[in-house]
């Protein structure tokens, strides 16, 4: 579905991604998982088009997207949902969720809107409990959840999401992966971008593992769960920097 | 939401309600003029609250268009003889396609940078207006320009001259409304809370900026259009880097992102000057301590303010 051949991403004049090749397979998880600056976010936003100076293919359903900008990108289904969220907090939920349906209500397609924010609803039910609060009061896992939820309203095929996990309590993890699988069972393909290696790993299909700019290790996650260099750099002793912020 | 809405419309009809009252009771010339006075710059803060208020943008050049406006309908009407409801359109487009071409460089800067773009622009467009002498009439001015008429309707009088401003203040508060709880609207106010996440979502960012920069434009123009027919005497120093203060001043004194702040924001500027006549020399000193006060005491304008004091009053006997 998503396939990246040989990308290179820049800030100014630094390398931030050097050669990276990857794909993403209809209905997965695939994630990525690496320390603080590998470039997991980078590619990220290259993808949907926040990131413009990149070189190499990154191609969606066949459709190479260099030099797209972000509307065209989540036009063709593909949605991110940011590194800290990046709500609108002083937007009430309802419209945090419009604004995921924008370029929906720009092709006029209301309905199809309404019939998202239906489903988003029945998924987080909290949310239409909260509709008409500002999105800043809500707590940190269910602005989580209105991230994920305002990206699924431009009916994304592709979701991309960066770090859901940051700065929640285990159990908001747990829950907020859970929902990723089971929008995996609906026909969601997902790229998971994840410091909590061992919550990413559980859930995902298949990972990558970045350093400094370049995949190191990729495979499936049941074999990369047994790898000893994941062990140790990932699933052991520095557990405790996976959440640290990165801001 | 529908309560939101419910609001508004008895706001609306209040509006009316007093407008209309006012033009009645009023009879003095000078105070139906100053009345009109700020139904015009309740346009131009209304036009420059859509782009600060609710998309984030500052603009310290907002006199410029309402000086284009002002001239483009002085010289049209004058030297060219067309009617004034021609001229209108050509004021207001003319601010439009100005403001896209100054929009497209400038609007790519943000924060300060914006704030820079857009004061060296009204300052250009200010000197053109003084030394273009033979265009503009230079710094002594341009006479002569005619009162508005609508078939047997004259609006020479104050009295004809007020409702149609305000009859306008209220159609344009309508529109400013409509679009902001539309998805434009949305789509202004995550821009102002996030720009980045506005992109993730899809929204066109750039190209929204600068509609809602042209927008304002355009009710500034209005106004300027109405000025120009209201003194039938327009100078480059009322369109000066001062006058783009101002207008800056009643938005953020009236409250951002909201429309009846610029309605509040304009009433308090524009009559603050005439109640304090009395202080004489020290007229100045007032009126910065009574805005420095609603800054200190209602940091979020006067609008919020207001509704937080009357919330407040609600809750009391509860207690």
């Amino acid at each position: 579905m998503l396939r990246i051949r040989n990308l290179n991403c820049y800030y100014g004049r630094i390398m931030a991604i050097k050669g990276v090749s990857l794909s993403v397979a209809e209905g997965r998880i695939i994630t990525l998982i690496g320390a603080n600056g590998a470039g997991k976010s980078t590619l990220l936003s290259a993808v949907c088009g926040l990131l413009r100076n990149w070189e190499g293919e990154i191609e969606f359903e066949g459709t190479p997207l260099k030099g797209m900008d972000p509307p065209s990108v989540v036009k063709l289904g593909i949605s991110l949902v940011p590194e800290g969220r990046l709500i609108f907090p002083p937007l009430t939920v309802m419209d945090n969720l419009k604004l995921g349906a924008y370029t929906l209500y720009r092709q006029k397609k209301g309905g199809a809107a309404a019939d998202t924010l239906a489903h988003v609803m029945t998924l987080f039910p909290i949310l239409s409990e909260r509709a008409k609060q500002p999105a800043g009061t809500l707590s940190g896992g269910e602005q989580q959840m209105l991230a994920i939820g305002r990206a699924l309203m431009a009916r994304p095929r592709l979701l991309l999401l960066d770090e859901p996990s940051m700065g929640l309590a285990p159990q908001v993890v747990e829950k907020i992966f859970q929902t990723l699988e089971f929008l995996r069972d609906e026909g969601y393909t997902i790229l998971l971008v994840e410091q909590n290696a061992r919550a990413a790993l559980n859930v995902a299909d298949r990972g990558y593992v970045f350093e400094t700019g370049s995949v190191v290790l990729q495979g499936k996650t049941s074999e990369l769960l047994e790898d000893q260099d994941v062990k140790r750099a990932f699933l052991g002793k520095d557990y405790g920097d996976f959440y640290e912020e990165r801001r | 939401m529908d309560n939101r809405s419910n609001w508004h419309r008895i706001a609306y009809a209040a509006l009316i309600v007093i407008v209309v009252l006012t033009g009645m009771l009023v009879s003095n010339a000078y105070h139906l003029q100053l009345l009109t006075f700020i139904g015009i710059n309740t346009l131009l803060a209304l036009g420059l609250n859509m782009l600060m208020g609710y998309a984030g943008q500052i603009s310290l050049g907002h006199a410029a268009f309402y000086g284009i406006g002002a001239y483009t309908t002085a010289i049209l009407t004058v030297h060219y003889a067309i009617s004034p409801w021609l001229a209108l359109p050509a004021a207001i487009l003319i601010a439009m396609a100005i403001a896209y071409i100054v929009g497209v460089p400038t609007l790519k800067l943000s924060g300060y940078y914006l704030g820079m773009g857009t004061l060296g622009f009204g300052m250009i467009v200010h000197i053109l207006f003084r030394e273009w002498s033979g265009v503009t009439g230079g710094a002594s001015g341009f006479i002569g320009i005619p009162p508005l008429e609508l078939g047997p309707v004259s609006f020479s009088s104050g009295r004809n001259y007020f409702y149609l401003v305000w009859a306008i203040v209220l159609l344009s508060l309508i529109i400013c409304r409509r679009i902001i709880d539309s998805r434009l609207g949305r789509g202004l106010r995550s821009i102002h809370d996030g720009e980045k996440a506005a992109r993730a979502v899809g929204v066109n960012t750039g190209k929204l900026k600068l509609q809602v920069f042209v927008l304002s434009a355009a009710f500034s123009a209005l106004a300027g259009f109405l000025y120009a027919h209201l003194v039938y005497f327009i100078s480059p120093g009322t369109f000066d880097f001062i006058t783009s203060i101002r207008i800056v001043t009643m938005v953020v004194i009236g409250g951002m992102a909201s429309i009846w702040g610029a309605l509040l924001g304009a009433s308090l500027l524009t009559l603050l000057p005439e109640w304090l006549h009395s202080f004489s020399e020290f007229e100045m000193v007032v009126y910065g301590l009574i805005l420095m006060s609603v800054m200190i005491f209602l940091p979020q304008g006067l609008t919020r303010g207001l509704m937080d004091i009357y919330e407040r009053s609600k809750r009391q006997p509860d207690r």
